[in-house]
């Protein structure tokens, strides 16, 4: 199947659902494409239609709203649709998507990218224990499913997410035994401009205070999660005092929990970016290596924009403010029109969604968590004693690394391992994480069912080249 | 002017490296410099077939050689040897088979035929429509991403000072040695090797040499791990694929299948036009592998002159300078070839010639 559009939208989170809406508002076809069953993204997520009986969430609310207004727009929505490879020819470019089995090619005039970010966490003993989750995975789950991750959840983590989960969790009746944060409650009342800014985020946000104060629920603040244990399942969760820089004190004490929700910020989803050309760079207040773009989401290659948390994270709020100019710039783009004299001025909203990144950026004493023995890379099962040794050895680089030792080679591609990875490089090195580039994106971006792309060739008709001189 | 090194060896891949081995072994200091990391290019990704079906006849004897490095190389880089298939699976095919392999073992290469049916109760997955099959038990693969790793080791023992991320912006000569800028350092040296593979012919130049270097963008593909679907090395009567499964389960395939991009412009990037043949090709020999899903596809350069084979000799009209690269086959007799080099540089005589440099290539501009 092939079709052709003016604009393919890739992520129908805030960003890219209001860039699409945008859009489309100017007449022009658009595909706004999407991994989920319905639009609205991580922060977004839909409910499961078996789960309607729970109340919303004020996330689930916004969501639904997100929903009904792309249903009202002439967007065609993608939905099950994941991008495995994009190339660019003949002035278009070329997205290779897997849909219900299928490898399915779309051509598009401009392509704008808003596929989000996923979570970091760095590897500390026993994190990968059952019952073990990560926070953002954890917020998606409750999102979805409605229901705590378990009986009684440790909860830990920078910045708002923590508190976040930790109340969705109280209020789908799950127990919270404690939050646990590295963050000061110094450093969150320095964002009190921000607050006072933003007085609907604010109010959210103590609204998630009250419920956990109402619940009892500890909160140790300057403090990390520093192993899990427990064998089969998760028994007890171990915290210790941390440092400014988030280096563990040592002295652990145990709390008794099943689930333990834990992430150490967000990373922003560059591959898809950088695999259709653009060059990575390093900007630790955006979140790591992103793919540079200008106010209006334009970018150095023709008819390729970015949008929210993917092209550095702001938070949903800023997202859906950026993704609606990136929008309507792209398809007047199209027209051969510029948008009017577009304000430089950082607004409130992304404002705020930096100063919250700003509190879950991690800190260098993170690192110390992760010990000889803890795995760094899950899929190839390679425990840090061994990135240590290759890198003593001369790999120096990520792409030597991954050679050396299969990290980041497995099924998730490196997504989870390899920003350890450099991290563990820069530590033995010296090098500044600016100067340890991430290994280039290769497709297909996730598993490809190799029946997907290998598909529908009758062995006569396979065009195989002449064979090689003799 | 004096220098620190005797010789400086540009590009740090297997024949760099393996030249570098050889000189040190004969007493010289030689020194590597490398734009990126060791063997990161065609040496480190590279499907790692080890394989004689698919080597030139002319070149078999290097490839012999090769293959008895290689095996001493050992587990430090994956080498293993499983034997390996040729299928064909039309009557046409079964004839270039039968011409091809004829002279690639008279060449020297243990090449037999065998019937369809000892074919099926050695490996059982590959599919039932092959007609006719040739196989030789020297055949095997090394894993190509370790090569890196390996080179540094051996280098380190040896002494061999390397660096990596250096390249070589510009080279002067001042008829006596040459002086390499890398960013802000000026290197001299009395002795020059360019081992750059497919980034060659713009160094060449540099020497005032036009060597028509053209780039190959193979690509190659691995699997997730899969439950065991074959035991050897399989290709195809066309030589437009190679199958390997690796002892972890993952299957490696790649042929020679083109991506696109260029060295000037690059990196190379995956093709889906011509990823989806490959794969359909490797699905076809062996069915299973359907069932299987895709990790990763990559590409990488490999370099050739209009007549497919090796450049390795002095420059010519530089003295002290030489070359390196173009090798059909590179992966295999790269060890080799850059022994050969080395013995060359050193003054020895060669256990086997090298190839005339300033030859005319057919079809060149």
């Amino acid at each position: 199947m092939q079709d052709s559009w003016d604009i393919a939208v890739l992520g129908g989170g805030p960003a890219g659902g209001e860039a699409a809406r945008a859009a489309a508002a100017y007449g022009a076809r658009i595909v706004l494409i999407d991994e989920q069953a319905r639009p609205g993204g991580q922060v977004w997520r839909a409910k499961d239609t078996a789960r309607e009986d729970v109340g919303d969430s004020s996330e689930t609310a916004a969501g639904n709203l997100h929903r009904a207004r792309l249903e009202k727009s002439t967007v065609t929505f993608l939905s099950q649709a994941r991008l495995w490879h994009i190339e660019r020819a003949e002035d278009q470019w070329h997205l290779h998507l897997l849909v219900d089995g299928c490898s399915q090619r779309h051509a598009a005039r401009s392509v704008i990218l808003a596929p989000g970010a996923r979570e970091f966490v760095q590897p500390f003993p026993g994190w990968t224990t059952p019952g073990v989750f990560g926070l953002a995975g954890v917020t998606a789950l409750m999102k979805s499913q409605q229901c705590p991750p378990g009986r009684r959840s440790v909860v830990s983590g920078g910045g708002p997410l923590a508190i976040f989960a930790a109340s969705e969790i109280l209020r789908l009746g799950g127990e919270v035994a404690a939050v646990v944060t590295p963050n000061s409650k110094a450093e969150w009342l320095r964002c009190w401009p921000e607050f006072m800014a933003n007085p609907s985020l604010t109010l959210r946000g103590a609204e998630m205070m009250m419920r956990l104060k109402r619940a009892g629920v500890p909160i140790l603040w300057r403090h990390l999660v520093s192993r899990a244990s427990g064998d089969p399942t998760l028994r007890a969760v171990q915290v210790t005092p941390c440092h400014a820089n988030w280096t563990p004190r040592g002295g652990e004490s145990a709390i008794e929990a099943d689930a333990l929700c834990v992430g150490h910020g967000l990373v922003p989803n560059s591959e898809v970016a950088v695999l259709a050309g653009l060059t990575p760079q390093y900007d630790a207040q955006q979140g790591g290596w992103i793919a540079a773009s200008g106010p209006l989401g334009e970018t150095e290659l023709p008819g390729l924009y970015l949008c929210g948390d993917g092209a550095g994270l702001r938070g949903a709020a800023a997202s859906q403010n950026q993704g609606a100019r990136v929008g309507e710039a792209a398809a007047m783009a199209l027209n051969g029109q510029r948008p009017g004299k577009t304000s430089h001025r950082t607004s409130a909203a992304e404002r705020f969604g930096r100063a919250m990144t700003r509190l879950a950026i991690p800190q260098p004493g993170l690192a110390r968590l992760t010990d000889a023995d803890t795995i760094v890379c899950r899929c190839e099962a390679i425990p840090r004693r061994k990135l240590d040794a290759a890198i003593d050895a001369g790999a120096t680089s990520l792409d030597a690394l991954k050679s050396a030792t299969r990290c980041g080679m497995g099924p998730c591609g490196g997504k989870y391992c390899l920003t350890n990875a450099a991290r563990l490089i820069g530590e033995k090195t010296g090098k500044q994480l600016a100067d340890i580039p991430p290994p280039v994106p290769r497709p297909p971006l996730f598993p490809l069912p190799v029946d997907a792309v290998g598909a529908g060739f009758d062995y006569d008709n396979l065009p195989i080249p002449a064979p090689a001189p003799l | 002017m004096n220098s620190k090194y005797d010789i400086a060896i540009v590009g740090g891949g297997i024949m760099g490296c393996a030249t570098a081995l050889r000189l040190a072994e004969g007493g010289m200091k030689p020194a590597i410099f490398e734009k990126g990391d060791l063997c990161q290019g065609a040496s480190g990704v590279n499907a790692g077939t080890l394989s004689l079906q698919i080597k030139r006849v002319r070149l078999m004897e290097y490839a012999l050689r090769g293959h008895e490095i290689w095996e001493s190389m050992g587990d430090a880089v994956g080498f293993r040897k499983t034997g390996g298939y040729t299928l064909a699976f039309n009557g046409r095919e079964a004839e270039l088979l039968e011409h091809r392999q004829n002279l690639k073992r008279e060449a020297g290469a243990p090449i037999e035929f065998v019937s369809t049916d000892d074919l099926r109760k050695s490996e059982p997955g590959i599919a039932h429509s092959v007609v006719a099959a040739s196989y030789c038990a020297e055949d095997g693969y090394a894993n190509s991403s370790l090569t890196g790793q390996y080179y540094r080791a051996q280098l380190k023992a040896a002494g061999i000072p390397y660096f990596e991320r250096s390249a070589v912006d510009a080279i002067e000569t001042d008829g006596k040695g040459f002086t390499l800028k890398i960013a802000d350092t000026a290197v001299y040296v009395p002795r020059l090797l360019l081992a750059a593979g497919a980034w060659l012919g713009p160094l060449a130049a540099k020497l005032g040499f036009d060597l028509p270097v053209r780039a190959r963008v193979n690509t190659v593909s691995v699997t997730e791990r899969m439950p065991p679907l074959f035991a050897t090395v399989i290709g195809h009567a066309t030589g437009l694929l190679t199958m390997k499964q690796k002892p972890n389960g993952t299957v490696l395939i790649g042929g020679g299948w083109q991506g696109l991009g260029s060295p000037e412009t690059g990196r190379g990037r995956v093709n889906a036009e011509t990823l989806a043949p490959n794969v359909a090709l490797a699905c076809h020999a062996v069915p299973a592998l359907k069932t299987a899903r895709l990790l990763r596809s990559w590409t990488g350069f490999e370099a050739n002159v209009p007549d497919f084979y090796p450049v390795a000799g002095a420059v010519p009209g530089v003295e002290n300078a030489f070359m390196l690269g173009c090798v059909r086959g590179g992966f295999t007799i790269g060890p080799y070839i850059g022994q050969l080099m080395g013995d060359y540089i050193l003054g020895r005589t060669l256990e086997r010639p090298l190839f005339e440099t300033g030859r005319k290539f057919e079809g060149a501009n």
